[in-house]
């Protein structure tokens, strides 16, 4: 690595007791889960009661963890080593959501909601319920207080800036001036701002009736008022979850693949994160492609197999210096991936985790991959 | 249009899904060119406001408007079309209601946004809609417009939904206007004119993601299509020197040897530990086309078509895409 790049001392994060919730997160595909995973059992074996929660796990990597139903309850997870205890969940967003209306509403309400067309449309397919969901499980972990360290694996959005932007997003959109509108007289009537928005109310209800059917507009209208009366602070709900993840024991730590999509990303979240002031613990580079071999350059090893070709001699050793040569020139291109970021964010401390040649869905697996996440 | 040789001969709607980052819109385009190929008309259709056809293609960003971007190899022409859910509501109501100006009008209280958040279904139908009107457009003489039209499309875990818009909307909308719309586009996306193909890697998750999204197609009664296997590196040592190098067998005396006559090593000791190191790196490749060899097979047993797309060294430009346009008609893919 480029010299001077500060180094992501994980042990120091995992092992200082003020260190409450760790936060995952990077674009899709890049490790998320099963860094979350790594961190939680490094967590666990060096004597912390930690929880992991997981959003999409691979299947095998669920299984290895005993995760084998979706109950949205931690479980201790079976064969760690060490004083410590490894808790772990899969998050069901629609049972959270559910469970947030149940808390929140009397049992009238809540079944008014629960069975509702748009409620069951929203809870399972809005674009920012999982996210939010995530946001609601952590807090309620937190509050909780069963265990002494959270490890929060994200969503798998595009972008990593979706977990910070899709709560606010659906807190906003429930709080909605249209959401008033759409409530009809009753609700909006007073002020003179509203007037106006009850003239318009009759125009978009009859245009809506016409469009959709006067049920669709009739399942709206229902929903939307069970739902603003149990969900008055819905926002205010969302903005604490969110300081939450202001405070000086969270640790955001992002992961990206050696590549520019899932950099640019990185950086982007690095920016983000600042702007918030959300507190970096730093960046992990996943799936770096390193050579044992690595004195061997792609160049000198593309002439001398071509020179071996050329002369018909040892078959074997040009097409293996065929193989190192496409291997060297990977590792380059992502060496330079990574000082790209380095040289625009010099103060973010970085650690690189190899491509392991299989994929990682065992205790064993993991435990390696927190190996590496620590090495310096 | 003359029929030529492919597996999809009749088929004018190719979906595209995979999981996220496996390659869907290089797929997508580079399916639109093979299938222009020999002077055709294919339209290629985005959806999720990503601009991912502008960017592959290296254009500015694409209006709601299609036009023609790029020219395939033995000329045809491939059109884009960047869909905007507004937009197409619009047009929409224009088309069945005649209300331009009163669905400006919702547009600007963000009516739109509304319903489409709380009620994805109804995006999805206005998107798929706009899609099936160009499959099923005719032209002056009254053919098909376009020979074939290929939808990038959203990712796995949502394409059955986004493709089963009666019954996401069904939900919603028991009976009126949206729910007639809804089964008219149902009807072309479950047709034997539609086929959904599948993007993967030969990594877990992508597979298994292949295989649950076939069978979730099926199950709702769409159409699944082929597999396209992309990134596929090139197989650069025997397979017997790969399973010796799995068993630890791996031959590494000879390997110092000849790196000894390519004149890479600096006396013997050298070259054994040079040729240690390859070896190792000869293993770790060894075990990693082992774990895709078993996810090939795993494809297999999907029984659809296969198509292998190589991974570009340099990543996708427009000259990769051509590259990526002709392994699919060679395979037979279009
Ligand atoms: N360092 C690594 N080496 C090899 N495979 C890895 C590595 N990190 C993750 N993987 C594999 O990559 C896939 C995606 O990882 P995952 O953690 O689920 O990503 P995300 O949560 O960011 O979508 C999984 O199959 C996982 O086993
Ligand atoms: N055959 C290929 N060879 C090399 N790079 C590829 C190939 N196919 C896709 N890519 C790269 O992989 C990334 C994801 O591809 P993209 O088509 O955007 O996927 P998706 O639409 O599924 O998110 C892009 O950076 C793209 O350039
Ligand atoms: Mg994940
Ligand atoms: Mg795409």
């Amino acid at each position: 690595m480029a010299r001077n790049v500060p180094v992501l001392e994980i042990d120091a994060i995992l092992d200082d007791s003020r260190t409450r919730i760790v936060v995952c997160c990077g674009s899709g595909g890049v490790g998320k889960t099963t860094t979350a995973a790594a961190l939680g059992l490094r967590a666990a074996e060096r004597g912390r009661a930690a929880v992991v929660l997981t959003v999409d796990p691979a299947r095998r990597l669920a299984q290895s963890m005993g995760l084998t139903e979706l109950d949205n309850t931690p479980r201790l997870v079976d064969g760690t080593t060490g004083e410590g205890t490894l808790h772990a969940m899969m998050l069901d967003m629609k049972r959270t959501f559910d469970e947030i209306i149940e808390a929140h509403a009397d049992p009238e309400r809540a079944r008014q909601i629960l069975t509702n067309p748009f409620y069951q449309s929203l809870s399972s397919s809005f674009s920012g319920t999982q996210e939010y969901m995530a946001m609601e499980k952590l807090g309620q972990l937190r509050r909780s207080g069963e265990w002494d360290l959270i490890i929060v694996d994200t969503p798998p959005s595009r972008s990593a800036l979706d977990f910070l932007d899709a709560p606010e997003r659906l807190g906003r959109f429930l709080d909605g001036r249209l959401i008033r509108v759409l409530m009809g007289p009753a609700k909006a009537g007073g002020r003179s701002a509203f007037k106006l928005l009850n003239a318009g109310f009759g125009i978009v209800a009859g245009m809506l009736t016409k469009v959709l059917g006067a049920q669709v507009l009739k399942d709206l209208q229902t929903f939307v008022s069970a739902l603003d009366a149990v969900f008055g602070g819905f926002r205010q709900r969302a903005d604490q979850t969110y300081r939450l993840l202001q405070a000086p024991g969270t640790a955001f730590v992002v992961v990206a693949a050696p590549e520019r999509d899932a950099m640019r990303e990185a950086s982007y979240f690095v920016e983000r994160l600042a702007e918030e002031r959300m507190p970096l613990a730093g960046l992990v580079v996943n799936r770096v492609h390193l050579s044992p071999a690595d004195a061997l350059s792609a160049a000198r090893s593309t002439a001398a197999a071509e020179d071996l070709e050329a002369r018909g001699e040892h078959e074997l050793t040009a097409a293996v210096l065929r193989l190192h040569a496409g291997r060297m020139q990977l590792s380059a291109r992502e060496r330079r991936e990574r000082e790209h970021f380095a040289s625009a964010h010099p103060t973010v401390p970085l650690t690189l985790v190899p491509a392991m040649p299989v994929d990682v869905h065992d205790l064993e697996g993991l435990r390696e991959i927190g190996g590496l996440l620590a090495a310096p | 249009m003359s029929a030529r040789d492919s597996d999809w001969d009749g088929v004018r709607l190719h979906v595209v899904t995979g999981k996220g980052g496996t390659g869907k819109t290089t797929v997508a385009a580079s399916l639109a060119l093979a299938l222009a190929a020999g002077g055709r008309k294919v339209l290629l259709v985005e959806v999720e406001g990503r601009q991912g056809i502008a960017q592959i293609f290296d254009l500015p960003p694409l209006p709601y408007e299609e036009r023609k971007i790029a020219v395939a190899p033995g000329g045809g022409d491939v059109y884009a079309l960047a869909i905007d859910p507004e937009e197409a509501m619009l047009e929409y109501l224009e088309m069945f209601y005649g209300m331009r100006r009163a669905g400006r009008m919702l547009t600007k209280m963000g009516v739109l946004d509304f319903v489409t958040t709380i009620a994805p279904g109804f995006r999805d139908v206005l998107v798929t809609g706009k899609t099936s009107e160009a499959v099923r457009r005719r032209g002056k003489n009254g053919k098909r417009l376009y020979d074939a039209v290929v939808l990038d499309a959203p990712p796995t875990g949502r394409i059955a939904r986004f493709l089963n818009v009666t019954s996401e909307v069904a939900g919603l909308a028991r009976v009126g206007p949206i729910k007639n719309h809804a089964d008219l586009v149902r009807g072309v996306m479950a047709s034997p004119e539609t086929a959904v193909h599948f993007v993967t890697l030969l990594e877990e998750m992508p597979v298994q993601e292949t295989l649950d999204g076939i069978t979730e197609l099926r199950a709702a009664g769409l159409p699944p299509g082929g597999i396209f296997i992309n990134m596929v590196r090139p197989a650069l040592l025997p397979e017997t020197c790969l399973r010796a190098a799995r068993q630890g067998r791996f031959d590494v005396g000879e390997l110092a040897l000849g790196l000894k006559a390519a004149g890479l090593a600096d006396g013997p000791a050298d070259a054994t530990a040079v040729a240690e190191a390859l070896g190792a790196e000869v293993a770790e490749h060894a075990r990693r086309t082992e774990l895709e060899a078993r996810e090939r097979g795993t494809l297999e047993k999907a029984g659809r078509h296969r198509y292998e797309l190589q991974l570009l060294a340099d990543g996708v430009d427009l000259a990769g895409l051509y590259e990526l346009a002709e392994t699919m008609n060679n395979q037979g893919a279009a």
